[in-house]
């Protein structure tokens, strides 16, 4: 619980930067607001922002933000498996499905998976979407960077890798290299995708 | 306009989301599926620790973040809390900024 409050402060503030950023873009206050509780999956809203600011069309925006969503529908497959939600609760859980959620619940220890997943999942929300309104709100008058929040965040991704590099590590390694070599051929975003390909040796093998 | 892409893309990543919460389970079984399941996100989250500590759009940059994972990491290894973890790396990058 300590660990899912933790990540959801780190990563949550980090929302005050997609307010400004979706605020640099065009977006107003209600629409960068709308988009974090709508949408709420960073990396897709990031994207929107990103190709609608640099004047791309709406078609282009929305596909590669859902495509980039597509990951939490994967989730939700290995999540249904240790966190039980019935009907509306279905609902509530699906849109709180995220990397955060997800990666504390499945490094959760047994039975305790519901736990990580509902807490990380709700303090992210409300915090994301707080920071949101104020990263809008004051657009370019905070400075996430001068924080260092982008820099925590990296390290907390590697917090919640760190559990699995023992078992999987080279599933790791290639997917990061994967994605160092996709950052400079592809959009922001894209690259993460990419690193997804590094699973496919494994699974061949068998 | 932006509104458009905003509900598009909302109503896209609900669907997914829902969608995985909503699949019978029967389809779920196959091992080949759970095991690309369990190894995703590993692969994803590698990628999301490079991406965010060395992209800058579409350029690789070395700056303050990298200070912040050694630091992050280093937290990882003596095993301290995570909160400790994402302060220390915060101010860790602050800190490099200030200099």
């Amino acid at each position: 619980m300590r660990r899912s409050l933790s990540l959801g402060v780190a990563v949550g503030l980090y929302g005050a930067s997609f307010g400004a950023a979706a605020a640099a873009a065009g977006f107003s206050v209600v629409q960068a607001c709308a988009t974090s509780l709508l949408v709420f999956t960073g990396a897709s809203q990031f994207a929107l922002a990103s190709v609608l600011g640099a004047g791309g069309s709406v078609g282009a925006g929305v596909a590669s933000s859902v495509l980039l969503g597509g990951r939490n529908g994967l989730y939700a497959v290995i999540l249904k498996e240790s966190v039980p939600a019935a009907r509306w609760r279905r609902v509530v859980a699906a849109q709180v499905t995220i990397d955060e959620s997800t990666a504390v619940a499945t490094t959760s220890p047994r039975g305790l998976e519901p736990v990580g997943f509902w807490w990380t999942g709700l303090t992210v929300y409300a915090v994301w979407n707080l920071s949101t309104l104020v990263g809008a709100a004051s657009a370019s008058a905070i400075d996430p960077k001068a924080f260092g929040l982008d820099g925590a965040v990296g390290a907390a991704f590697l917090g919640l890798l760190w559990p699995r590099l023992r078992d999987h590590g080279r599933v790791a390694l290639l997917g990061a290299l994967l994605a160092l070599v996709a950052v400079p051929l592809t959009p922001p975003g894209v690259p993460v995708l990419v690193a997804g390909l590094a699973v496919l040796p494994s699974l061949v093998k068998r | 306009m932006i509104w458009a892409g905003v509900l598009l893309t909302a109503a896209g990543c609900f669907g997914f989301k829902l969608a995985g919460w909503t699949v019978p389970s029967t389809v779920l079984e196959r091992p080949l599926l759970r095991r690309g399941a369990t190894l995703l996100p590993v692969a994803l989250l590698a990628a999301l620790v490079v991406t965010q500590v060395l992209a800058e759009g579409r350029s690789l940059v070395v700056d303050a973040r990298v200070v912040s994972l050694a630091v992050g990491a280093l937290c990882l290894w003596r095993r301290l809390p995570f909160l400790v973890v994402v302060v220390a790396a915060a101010a860790a990058a602050a800190l490099v900024r200030l200099l």
